[in-house]
């Protein structure tokens, strides 16, 4: 006879993302690699030539193989990255004239494809090491890598609970939406699929905040009394300094060849 | 609004960023811990709500509600839509990470203008004030969003004029709908919950 196993409870809600934490970045102190990611981020998004950046894009490249993320993964994120710089190449290369002689009209802009492609580089260094980095670690280390850097206490329980509740209220929708296939529910362009998705949004309001109500109850009963204590601290280990040294050292390198005054930009 | 990184200037990304931490400073402090869970799980249902997608006639698009957030929460707006947009930087890279303050101004800022322009009216008037209010403050806030996107995208450089266009374009069958979605959504609420639109904001 089947054993029926005890607790047969809804099942323990899974994060969003599937990333696997398996390589060697996964075990870096999450709090070097924040910050080490923000600095990085920072620099990036600042620079003005298409070197920089395009090495960043190699960096970055090395370091999601270094992560071992699979490259599946990888892909699927790197084409949602790009459809929205595809959204720009629609619209960079065309410029406006509204000009009293030249009349209204667009015309071809060469410097527009020059931006666009800078923005592909930059976009895609930045995704591939905040993915190899960030996306290594699971994101509740990272919330509580934030509370150790001291972001606001509220901040960082509003993102722990946040996240908690996300997939709670996702299978609430799904259920929701369930329940109006049953019902025939067949959307389209009218009135009609717009109330229903309203009175779905309306009905996800309500339970959520009868939920809340719920959940604080139930951090009063243990004793909250607005400090939501962080259980686990990290170790910091040698491999963690080496790591953030280099890091910087990487960053202030690409600095120096943005803005060291070389000929090569 | 999702601007992809390596797209807006310097000074643009700064001034967002400034603006934006003002804004979540207030709101946080204005926000007792004892409302933490709810706007948590708000934030999580909104997150949630812009999975669905509407369509219209051919196309479809997906439902933003940052004025339903602004009439529910108030300057709770700007750390509920922050917790969110930064998961779905750091998880899904939409936006990026140095984008974040101009991407939570423009969806926060126009939150709170909504909260303090038609709130009021929510518990005053009648059915037509109400979805009055509600249809305004759903149409506003995408208006206001995509006015901020598009100012951000143009004041990082001319070349984006014709982005900024396409942005403010794009966003006007969203304004109409949001709005309907928006007061039928508060109608609903006034029927089975009305508490949830009276007290309790901050």
């Amino acid at each position: 006879m089947a054993k029926h196993p005890k607790h047969a409870g809804p099942p323990e809600p899974r994060s969003l993302d599937h990333a696997p934490a398996a390589g060697p970045a996964a075990r870096l102190d999450p709090r070097g690699k924040v910050v080490v990611v923000f600095a990085y981020s920072v620099l990036m998004a600042l620079c003005p030539g298409p070197l920089v950046p395009a090495v960043g894009v190699a960096l970055g490249l090395a370091l999601a193989a270094w992560s071992r993320l699979g490259w599946r993964l990888l892909l699927k994120r790197t084409l949602a990255v790009n459809s929205f710089v595809a959204f720009l190449w629609l619209f960079l290369p065309w410029q406006l004239t509204l000009g009293a002689e030249a009349g209204f009209g667009v015309v071809y802009n060469p410097d527009g494809v020059r931006l666009a492609g800078l923005i592909t580089l930059k976009a895609n260094a930045i995704f591939l090491a905040v993915v190899a980095l960030l996306g290594s670690s699971h994101i509740n280390d990272i919330f509580h890598a934030l509370a150790h850097l001291h972001l606001p206490a509220k901040l960082v329980t509003l993102f722990v609970l946040f996240y908690r509740y996300l997939h709670v209220m996702r299978l609430e929708y799904l259920r929701l939406r369930q329940a109006m296939a049953m019902r025939c529910f067949a959307p389209g362009s009218n009135l009609h699929t717009y109330k229903s998705y309203a009175q779905l949004v309306g009905v996800l309001l309500v339970r959520s905040i009868e939920r809340s109500e719920r959940v604080y109850q139930a951090m009063l009963c243990r004793g909250f009394r607005g400090t939501f204590w962080l259980l686990d601290h990290f170790v910091w280990r040698p491999a963690d300094t080496v790591f953030c040294v280099l890091g910087f050292a990487a960053i202030i390198l690409l600095g120096l060849m943005q803005w060291g005054g070389y000929p090569w930009n | 609004m999702h601007i992809s990184e390596g797209v807006l200037s310097a000074p643009v990304l700064a001034g967002g960023a400034a603006l934006s931490a003002a804004g979540l400073a207030l709101g946080l402090r204005k926000m007792g811990f004892e409302r933490l869970p709810q706007v948590a799980l708000l934030s999580a249902v909104f997150f949630v709500a812009s999975l669905i997608h509407l369509p219209v006639g051919p196309a479809s698009l997906h439902l933003v509600l940052n004025g339903l957030v602004g009439l529910l929460l108030g300057w709770a707006a700007f750390p509920a839509i922050f917790v969110g947009l930064t998961l779905q930087a750091i998880l899904f890279q939409y936006g990026g990470l140095t984008g974040l303050g101009v991407n939570t101004l423009s969806m926060a800022l126009p939150a709170v203008i909504c909260y303090y322009a038609f709130a009021p009216w929510l518990r005053r008037g009648g059915k037509a004030a109400l979805l009055t209010a509600a249809f305004a403050a759903g149409f506003c806030s995408v208006l206001l969003a995509g006015v901020i996107t598009a100012l951000s995208l143009y004041l990082s450089g001319e070349a984006f004029l014709a982005a900024a266009w396409g942005v403010l374009a794009a966003s006007l069958p969203a304004m109409v709908i949001e709005g309907v979605v928006t007061s039928a959504a508060v109608w609903f609420l006034k029927m089975v919950r009305p508490s949830s639109l009276g007290a309790g904001q901050v």
